[in-house]
C-alpha cells in the first residue's frame, strides 16, 4: 500500500471504538472491519506504564527484531551427556524448573523430585534423610546444597525439571547462533521424577537411563552429527509433528516416533548390544513424551535467540517451579516477573481430583513461549478433550493467540488454519491491551511428594507476570 | 458396596475421552469409583488395583467398564451416565467438523491481517488508548485517521513522525471529518462530487466550507482532515504538509482549499511554504478576529473558481417574530462553528464569554458538575464538543442530552433573549437533531413565553440537501418550532447578535437572505 492509493476512490477502512462510527461508514455502502475492541488491563499495575512502553518508537522494530531471530533458530541435536559435564554439576547442586525457589518456598512434587534426586545421585540413604539435608541445605558431609534454576544454565526440564550431575542431557545447538541449550531426558509418564515421585521404580528407571539409554543415545548421537546427514534437525522434525497433530507439549506422539526414525539406523549400528539397543527402541517408543524433551530445548534456544534486544516486550520465557510462575522479556534481559502459579483446570487420572493437584509447574512452557503447545491447539484436535474442549475451542484458541504474539513461523505451520504458522512471540503489551493470556497445555502433578501425575489440562500465567514487566519495561524506556 | 464390571467389542475411544467418560460416571450418584478404559494390560493391571475382579479374556481391543456404587441403584446411574456421555461424544463425532463461529480481531494489528485492503484505519476508542492501536496501524502500512479527543500530544508527535517516515497520513488526534474518494468519515456531509480538494485542521469549519461550497454547486474530491493541534508549535504542521502534498498529486483534484483556526506561526509559516509550492492552487482560509468569516471565505473561493455566489438561505420562523433585547447565549457541537459565532457577534455585541474564549479573560469559570456555569456570564458562547465535555460522554452531535438540558436553563433566565444553536447533519451524526431538539426549542420558548419574555433560537445548519438526515424536513421541524434556520454560520450569529440587540431581522446583517429554495 502506497500513500498515492489513498486517494484512488472510497478505501476499505478498518474501525476501532465507537460502533457507531463504522455503521455510518457501512451505511455508504463501504467495506469495513470492526475491531472489537476493549480497554486495556487496568489493575494491579499504573496504565501509563503501557502508554510509555507503546510510545517508545524502538517498541515495533524492537519486537519484529525479536520475533525474527526467534523465526531464524535452527535448533540441531549434537550431543548427550551428563549434567556433569555439560553443566559442570557437582554433588549438591540441582537444577530446577521455573524461576528461582527455595526449599522452604517449594511445593510438594518440587520437593519429591528433589528427594529423589538426593537418594539417586547417592547423597541420601532414604526420603527423610533427603529431606533433613534438603532443608538445613547441607550435605551428610557439611557441604552445602544449592538449588537454581535450569534457565540459568541454558537448560529446561519438564515439570519439577530438576537435573542432578548423574542425569544425562541432550545438547541441542542453534545453527544461526551458535547458542547452546540443554535438557534432560523423558522418564514416560505415571510415576517418575519430574512429576514429584521418588519411588524405587522411579529410581530403577533414572539408573538405567543413566546406565544405558544416555551412552546408548550419545554413540548414535555422535556418529549421526559426524556423519553425512549431519544432526538430528529438530526444528524440522517440529515442522512436521505440527502437520501431524502433535502441538508439542501435552502430544509428542508423531515428533517421538520421526526422532526413532531419524536415530535408529546409527543406533543399531552403534555396536551395542542388540539387546540394548532394543531396550532403547522399547523404551522411546513406548513413550509418547520422549521429544518433549527434545521440543522443549528447541523452543529454549528460540527463547534465547530473541533475548537483549533493548525495547522489546517480546517474552523469551515463561516457566513455573509449582510455586510462582515466572516469564522474562527480551527488553529487560534476565530479569523474573513473577506471580503465584496457577492450578491447572482439566482431567484428572483415575482415583484422583482437584484437591489432589499441585499449581502449575515446570519448564515445558517453553513450548508455548516458542510459539506451539497451547498456542496451536488448533493442530492438535486428537488432544482437545484432554482440556474439556472441542475442536471449535482449539480453532478459537489458536486464532486468539495470533492477537498476542507478534510473529508466524512459517516454519510451524498449522494446516486446519490454511498453513498458518505458529503464532510466535508472545508480547506483554498485546496481552495487557486485550487482556488475553498466553493457552498453556500442561500435565498435572500431585501436590503431595512422591505422588507423580495426577492429570493434566489448560493454564494461563498469572496476569501480574505481565504487569510487573510493562513497568520494567517502561522503566527502560528511553527519554 | 456393589461392584460392577463388563466389558464391550467393538468401540474404540482415545483414552482421554475415555478418561471424560470416567469423570461423567463418577459424577453420578452413589458412585464411588468408576473405570472407563480399555482393556489395555496396564488399565487391566490398574482396575485390578482398586479391587475389581476382570473376566478372562478380555483384551486391549475391549472397552473396559469398572463401577463400584454404594448400590444396585448407583451402579444403574454410573451406567447411564456412562450411556450418555458415550453417546454425546459419537454425535459429537458427527455433527463435528464446524469451525465455530470466527472471533472478530480485538486490536488494529490483527484487524489489519484480516483486512490487507483497508487503507485507512478510524479511531474513535479512549484518548490514552490510541497510542496503541494508531501504532499497529502504522506499523501496518495503514492510514490512521484519530476522532478522538484526549490524546496526548506527545503520541500525537510520535505518530505523525512515525508515519512521516512511511509516507502514510495521521489525520488528527481530534479529527473530527474526512472525505476520501466520496466516503465520509466521522461527521461528514454527503457533498457532491467533484474538484475542490480540502485540507482541514478544523473538522465543523471544514462541514461549514464543504456544505457552502456543495450549496453553491461546487463538489469536493476529498476532505483531509488534520486535527485541532495539527498546526501548533509543538506538532508543527507535519500531518498539513502530508495532505497537502497527497492532495497535489491527485489528479482528481484542481484546487486546494486549506482552512484553519489560528495557528503558530513558524508552523503557518512553514506550511503556506509548501503549499505555494504546490503545483495545484491553494486557498488559504485562516479563521480568526479581523479575518474574513467562512461564508466571505468560500465566497473568496467561488471567484477564484470564476463561479457565482448563490445567496445563501435563511428560512424563517413560523409565526410572530418579535424580538426581546437581551443577552445571547450560544450552545454549540462544533467547535470552529462556536469560535466563527464569537468573532461575528462579538462585532455588535462585545465581549462574549466561552469554554474556549477569544481571549483568557473571556474564559468562563470552571465547568460545574460537567456543565457550563452561564448564568450572570453575560453574552456566552459554549463549545460542547470540547475536551471538557466529552470526558465519558458522547460527542453532542451524537449525544445531544447535555445541550437540552442547557436551552431549558438558557430559558428560564430571566436575562437570556437569544439562544443560537448549531445542528450539525450528515454521516455519523444524530438520525434525526430536529426531532429531538424542535419539541424542546417549543418548550422553551413556551417557557420565556410563560415568564412575559420573548425567547429567540436561532440554528445554525450544516448540512446539504443530500444528507442522510433529510435537510428540508430538519428545517420544516425546527421553523414550525419556531426557530430561525440559517445554513450560513456566519449569519445565523449575525442574525442572532441583531436579535439580543433587540433589533429587527432586517437590520444587523451584512448578507440578504432569500426564501428557501426547498420547499418547507
Amino acid at each position: 500500500m502506497t500513500i498515492a492509493d489513498l486517494l484512488a476512490g472510497p478505501p476499505a477502512v478498518i474501525s476501532a471504538g465507537v460502533d457507531l462510527m463504522a455503521e455510518a461508514l457501512r451505511s455508504q455502502a463501504a467495506t469495513v472491519t470492526s475491531v472489537d475492541w476493549r480497554p486495556p488491563v487496568s489493575e494491579g499495575y499504573d496504565p501509563a506504564a503501557l502508554a510509555a512502553v507503546l510510545a517508545d518508537p524502538r517498541t515495533v522494530a524492537a519486537n519484529a527484531l525479536a520475533a525474527s531471530r526467534m523465526l531464524a533458530t535452527r535448533a540441531v541435536l549434537i550431543d548427550v551427556l551428563p549434567a556433569s559435564e555439560a553443566l559442570g554439576l557437582t554433588p549438591g547442586q540441582f537444577c530446577h524448573a521455573g524461576p528461582p525457589i527455595t526449599w522452604e518456598r517449594a511445593s510438594g512434587p518440587m520437593r519429591g523430585a528433589l528427594i529423589g534426586a538426593m537418594i539417586f545421585e547417592g547423597l541420601a540413604a532414604d526420603a527423610v534423610a533427603a529431606e533433613t539435608m534438603l532443608a538445613a541445605g547441607t550435605l551428610a558431609d557439611g557441604s552445602p546444597i544449592s538449588l537454581s534454576p535450569c534457565h540459568h544454565h541454558h537448560a529446561v526440564g519438564p515439570m519439577a525439571g530438576v537435573i542432578s550431575p548423574s542425569m544425562w542431557l541432550f545438547r541441542l545447538q542453534d545453527v544461526t547462533t551458535g547458542n547452546i541449550a540443554y535438557c534432560s531426558l523423558n522418564e514416560g509418564l505415571g510415576k517418575v521424577l519430574r512429576y514429584g515421585a521418588y519411588s524405587e521404580e522411579v529410581l530403577v528407571r533414572l539408573r538405567w537411563m543413566t546406565a544405558v539409554l544416555g551412552p546408548a543415545l550419545a554413540v548414535a548421537v555422535r556418529a549421526r552429527a559426524v556423519g553425512a546427514a549431519g544432526p538430528v534437525d529438530i526444528t524440522a522434525i517440529i515442522g512436521q509433528m505440527v502437520q501431524m497433530g502433535d502441538e508439542g507439549h501435552n502430544r509428542n506422539r508423531a515428533g517421538t516416533l520421526m526422532f526413532l526414525r531419524e536415530l535408529l539406523p546409527d543406533l543399531i549400528s552403534s555396536g551395542l548390544p542388540a539387546a540394548e539397543v532394543a531396550e532403547v527402541a522399547r523404551f522411546v517408543s513406548g513413550n509418547d513424551h520422549f521429544f518433549l524433551n527434545l521440543v522443549m530445548p528447541a523452543g529454549k534456544l528460540m527463547g534465547d535467540a530473541a533475548r537483549d534486544v533493548p525495547g522489546s516486550s517480546v517474552v523469551t520465557a515463561m516457566a513455573r517451579n509449582g510455586t510462582d510462575f515466572g516469564i522474562q522479556v527480551s527488553g529487560t534481559g534476565n530479569r523474573w516477573f513473577t506471580g503465584p502459579a496457577n492450578y491447572p483446570q482439566g482431567l484428572f487420572l483415575a482415583g484422583f481430583t482437584a484437591d489432589d493437584a499441585n499449581p502449575d509447574i515446570g519448564d515445558s512452557a517453553i513450548t508455548e513461549t516458542m510459539g506451539i503447545g497451547g498456542l496451536v491447539m488448533a493442530t492438535a484436535p486428537a488432544i482437545v478433550r484432554l482440556v474439556g474442549g472441542a475442536v471449535p475451542d482449539a480453532l478459537a484458541t489458536t486464532t486468539r493467540m495470533y492477537e498476542i504474539t507478534v510473529a508466524e513461523n512459517p516454519a510451524f505451520p498449522v494446516p486446519i488454519l490454511e498453513f498458518r504458522g505458529a503464532p510466535t512471540g508472545i508480547d506483554v503489551t498485546t496481552v495487557l491491551r486485550t487482556g488475553i493470556l498466553p493457552q498453556i497445555n500442561t500435565g498435572m502433578a500431585g501436590r503431595r511428594p512422591g505422588t507423580g501425575q495426577v492429570g493434566a489440562g489448560l493454564v494461563t500465567p498469572p496476569m501480574v507476570c505481565f504487569t510487573q514487566a510493562i513497568e520494567a519495561l517502561a522503566a527502560a524506556v528511553v527519554e | 458396596m456393589t461392584d460392577h464390571v463388563d466389558t464391550r467389542q467393538g468401540v474404540y475411544h482415545d483414552s482421554v475421552t475415555l478418561l471424560r467418560i470416567a469423570q461423567a460416571a463418577s459424577a453420578a450418584p452413589g458412585i464411588l469409583a468408576a473405570q472407563v478404559a480399555m482393556a489395555t494390560e496396564l488399565n487391566v493391571e490398574l482396575t485390578i488395583g482398586l479391587g475389581f475382579t476382570i473376566p478372562e479374556g478380555t483384551g486391549p481391543q475391549d472397552l473396559l467398564i469398572a463401577l463400584r456404587g454404594e448400590d444396585q441403584a448407583a451402579i444403574g446411574a454410573g451406567l447411564a451416565a456412562i450411556d450418555t456421555a458415550l453417546s454425546a461424544v459419537e454425535a459429537a463425532a458427527h455433527t463435528g467438523g464446524g469451525f465455530g463461529a470466527v472471533a472478530p480481531p480485538r486490536t488494529v494489528r490483527a484487524a489489519a491481517l484480516a483486512a490487507p485492503d483497508a487503507a485507512v484505519v478510524l479511531l474513535t476508542v479512549p484518548g490514552p488508548y490510541v497510542i496503541g492501536e494508531a501504532m499497529d496501524a502504522l506499523a501496518a502500512g495503514r492510514h490512521v485517521m484519530i476522532f478522538s479527543d484526549n490524546v496526548p500530544v506527545e503520541h500525537e508527535i510520535l505518530l505523525k513522525e512515525t508515519a512521516a517516515r512511511t509516507g502514510l497520513l495521521v489525520m488528527g488526534p481530534d479529527c473530527g471529518t474526512a472525505i476520501i474518494g466520496g466516503l465520509g468519515l466521522g461527521f461528514a456531509n454527503a457533498v457532491q462530487p467533484g474538484r475542490v480538494g480540502v485540507v482541514a485542521a478544523s473538522g465543523t469549519g471544514a462541514q461549514q466550507l464543504t456544505c457552502l461550497l456543495d450549496e453553491a454547486g461546487v463538489g469536493i474530491s476529498h476532505v483531509l482532515g488534520l486535527g485541532g493541534r495539527d498546526l501548533s508549535g509543538p506538532v508543527g504542521g507535519r500531518s498539513a504538509e502530508r495532505a497537502l502534498t497527497l492532495l497535489d498529486a491527485d489528479p482528481g483534484t484542481d484546487h486546494i482549499v486549506l482552512i484553519s483556526k489560528p495557528a503558530h506561526p513558524a508552523t503557518a509559516e512553514r506550511v503556506l511554504a509548501v503549499a505555494s509550492g504546490l503545483s495545484t492552487p491553494v486557498t488559504s482560509v485562516l479563521l480568526g478576529a479581523g479575518l474574513p468569516d467562512i461564508t466571505s471565505s468560500v465566497e473568496s473561493v467561488l471567484g477564484t473558481l470564476g463561479r457565482p455566489v448563490p445567496h445563501w438561505a435563511h428560512w424563517p420562523a413560523a409565526g410572530p417574530a418579535d424580538t426581546t433585547p437581551g443577552l445571547l447565549r450560544g450552545l454549540f457541537s462544533g467547535g470552529t462553528l462556536a469560535d466563527e459565532a464569537m468573532l461575528v457577534a462579538g462585532e455588535l455585541l462585545g465581549d462574549i464569554r466561552s469554554n474556549i474564549p477569544l481571549r483568557p479573560e473571556l474564559g468562563l469559570p470552571p465547568s460545574v458538575g460537567g456543565r457550563p456555569p452561564l448564568a450572570g456570564t453575560g453574552h456566552a458562547v459554549v463549545d460542547l464538543g470540547d475536551d471538557e465535555f466529552t470526558r465519558g460522554r458522547a460527542h453532542p452531535m451524537i449525544d445531544p442530552s447535555l445541550r437540552l438540558e442547557l436551552l431549558h436553563t438558557q430559558a428560564a433566565d430571566p436575562e437570556v433573549a437569544t439562544v443560537l444553536l448549531d445542528v450539525v447533519l450528515g454521516h455519523g451524526a444524530e438520525a434525526d437533531p430536529a426531532g429531538r431538539l424542535a419539541p424542546e426549542i417549543r418548550q422553551a420558548r413556551q417557557t420565556a413565553a410563560d415568564d412575559g419574555r420573548q425567547l429567540t433560537v436561532v440554528v445554525s445548519l450544516c448540512g446539504t440537501s443530500s444528507d442522510p438526515q433529510g435537510r428540508s424536513a430538519q428545517i420544516s421541524a425546527l421553523t414550525a418550532a419556531g426557530a430561525h434556520v440559517f445554513l450560513s454560520n456566519a449569519a445565523a450569529a449575525r442574525f442572532a447578535a441583531g436579535t439580543a440587540l433587540g433589533s429587527d431581522r432586517d437590520t444587523a446583517h451584512a448578507h440578504q437572505y432569500q426564501p428557501a429554495k426547498e420547499s418547507v
